[in-house]
């Protein structure tokens, strides 16, 4: 399909790694990794199991801390910073396995990558309930847009448990979470894992209409299905044992030599 | 929104009659002496249960509760003052009635630890009796009033429980667990060595003044002589009221959902913002106060604290109920209460195989119905309330 090339020297970056390092014991799972994103770019981060592409996402968004390098997101550093001072700061993720809370509804799955936006405070909630009514409101219905933008059937049933929908809804929920607190930065985990091949397809339509409404929205993307990053990425990255072995537009990494050798599987 | 006279008397109907069976059943049962009769009304009453579910019954009853929750809330209130306008002169059911009430209010605040937040708390009848022990020092040696009493009550349970606060935060799961039960027997041992605190006879609790009326006397309103324990059950109900009020917000807030993410994926929720210090500690802290608060009130009904109404065992009953009315679900937690604390009393066969039958209990419920009497049902931040 058609390769969007980055537009990637004169915007400013967003993510910023420089040197990063992390050990799992004897493992190396991130060797000196550089890695940058710039505004509204979407990059594609590919590479064999176990080369790192989910421990990066963890070190950055907190969960692991690195052993070495720095990250920064806009130019300010956050490579000790916690995971809520992440999401705080504008980067919001899905993950490889979906993590939904399945007994409660679509509404409050999204609600939860909501926070930042919403009062937090004991007496507003307890206390003030026209006031917490009204902010619900306008809340319900910004989510709702959000899924309608993936979904419309699927907005009507905001208020249903996650438990009973099919994978491809669930992921769309999961993408939803993601970018109702309107982060700087998404990360996707392999968003196609458990899905047809269709339905990977029609999820990826829906997300590119997103960012068209979503202005200066960078994704990284952790893919297997080489369509997906063929069609939607500007960039790519292919790790092997946590090292950085190529980058390039997918048509370059896909004549790269070392790249066929590491993943492709070619002798 | 505009829901038609006729629809919504239709919503409400269920629910309604419901509420009014369940309580004239209650009276019934309550009334009734004779073992025999007794058992044949509680199994009556299982079988009106399962065949109504049979029939399909069960349904709009739960639909009229969700939907208009407000009202049958209301007439569950006047339902139980009826039961207590029933018994006015009945010292013994009255007392029953009120240890069902606070009870009630304690389990309410396990549920927000646990079934909200996921802090499983085995140590619930040791704040109850922090709460208690709180009533027997300050009436004896202090003049403080007894409203604020009741408040300090809570208040020394949230204090004494958050010594707790950094194990069981810690801790995951099972092992924060195992933190609360080392609690539980800690504190009975603690009341029993300690005699400042009357060592294993315990203290007196005097009885509860407001701006001089005294609880403990009778009232006598034009010649018909009512219970004091009248007194008590107006008081404890305010404070149910009080208590389901609070719960129910929580759980129609966006703390609710705060504590349902937390449960479910720490690691999830840590990634979108979440604190989830903060937010284990409110809830545990406001679990045990209100379970300090019914404590507080239970001792000045009863008169007396002793170490023996403590314990671990209580604790556990104290979970039972809330695993046999649904996690999470207040209405459940008041009908399973209800259940837990008049069968063994009415049916004295049963008394003395009391732990053995909640045990019992706990695992049928666990094996055939893990949601509960009464499962929680997805989250509605206003009852009625349509996109």
């Amino acid at each position: 399909m058609t390769q969007n090339p980055a537009p990637r020297e004169e915007m400013p970056l967003v993510l910023e790694a420089r040197g990063l390092t992390r050990r799992f014991g004897g493992v190396l799972a991130l060797d000196h990794l550089d890695f940058d994103v710039a505004r509204g770019e979407i990059v594609g981060l590919i590479g064999p199991n176990g080369s790192g592409k989910t421990t990066f996402f963890n070190v950055i968004t907190g969960i692991y801390w690195a052993d070495a390098g720095h990250v920064s997101l806009d130019g300010a550093e956050i490579t000790r910073a916690t995971p809520q001072a992440i999401y705080h700061a504008g980067v919001s993720r899905t993950f490889q396995r979906s993590r939904l809370s399945l007994p409660l509804s679509i509404f409050d799955n999204i609600m939860i990558g909501n926070h930042k936006r919403l009062n937090q405070g004991l007496w507003f909630n307890l206390v003030r309930r026209q006031a917490f009514k009204a902010e619900f409101e306008e809340s319900f219905a910004n989510a709702q847009a959000l899924v309608e933008v993936f979904d419309p059937p699927l907005a009507r049933r905001m208020l249903e448990p996650v438990a009973g929908l099919p994978m491809i809804d669930r992921r769309r929920i999961e993408i939803c979470r993601a970018l109702i607190s309107r982060p700087q930065l998404l990360l996707m985990d392999e968003p196609s894992a458990g899905m047809t091949h269709e339905e990977t397809s029609q999820l990826m339509d829906d997300i590119l209409e997103v960012r068209k409404r979503l202005d200066g929205l960078s994704i990284v993307i952790v893919e297997h299905e080489m369509g997906v990053i063929e069609r939607i990425t500007n960039r790519c990255v292919v790790l092997n044992f946590g090292r950085k072995i190529a980058a390039g537009t997918f048509a370059e990494i896909a004549a790269d030599r070392m790249v066929q050798e590491a993943y492709l599987g070619l002798q | 929104m505009a829901i038609s006279g006729n629809d919504g008397g239709r919503s409400l109907l269920p629910g309604a009659a419901a509420v009014v069976l369940v309580t004239v059943f209650l009276i019934i049962l309550l009334r009734v002496e004779n073992q025999k009769a007794i058992i044949a009304l509680l199994a009556l009453g299982i079988g009106a249960v399962i065949a109504a579910n049979r029939l399909g019954l069960l349904k709009p009853v739960a639909h009229s509760f969700s939907e208009r929750e407000d009202a049958l809330g209301l007439l569950a209130i006047v339902a139980t003052f009826a039961v207590g306008a029933v018994f006015h002169e009945d010292h013994f059911v009255l007392l029953l009635v009120c240890t069902v009430v606070l009870y009630t209010v304690a389990t309410l605040g396990l549920s927000i630890q646990f079934g909200y937040a996921g802090v499983l708390n085995f140590a619930g009848a040791s704040f109850f009796g922090i709460g208690a022990y709180t009533a027997a020092v300050l009436s004896q040696h202090t003049a403080v009033p007894h409203l604020l009493v009741l408040l300090i009550g809570g208040l020394m349970a949230a204090l004494i429980g958050s010594l707790l606060l950094l194990p069981v935060l810690r801790t995951r799961g099972h092992y924060a667990a195992v933190v609360t039960i080392a609690f539980a027997l800690l504190f009975k041992t603690f009341l029993e060595v300690n005699d400042v605190l009357g060592g294993p006879q315990g203290l007196q609790v005097r009885g509860m003044t407001i701006l001089g009326w005294s609880f403990n006397d009778n009232i006598e309103i034009g010649g018909v002589e009512l219970s004091f324990y009248l007194n008590y059950f107006v008081m404890s109900m305010m404070i149910v009221v009080l208590a389901f009020v609070v719960v129910r917000r929580l759980e129609r807030s966006w703390i609710g959902l705060n504590l349902d993410a937390l449960r479910l994926d720490e690691t999830a929720a840590g990634c979108f913002g979440l604190n989830i210090v903060r937010w284990k500690i409110t809830a545990f802290l406001l679990g045990n106060s209100l379970i300090g608060v019914a404590g507080t009130l239970h001792g000045m009904v009863v008169g007396f604290v002793q170490p023996n109404n403590y314990t671990f065992a209580d604790s556990l009953v104290l979970v039972s109920i809330l695993l046999l009315g649904g996690i999470g679900n207040p209405w459940g937690v008041a009908v399973a209460t209800v259940i837990v604390v008049i069968v063994p009393e009415k049916l004295q066969v049963i008394q003395e195989y009391r732990f053995f039958l909640y045990a019992a209990l706990v695992m049928m419920v666990l094996l055939f119905r893990p949601e509960g009497l009464l499962p929680r049902p997805v989250r509605r931040y206003f009852p009625g309330w349509r996109p």
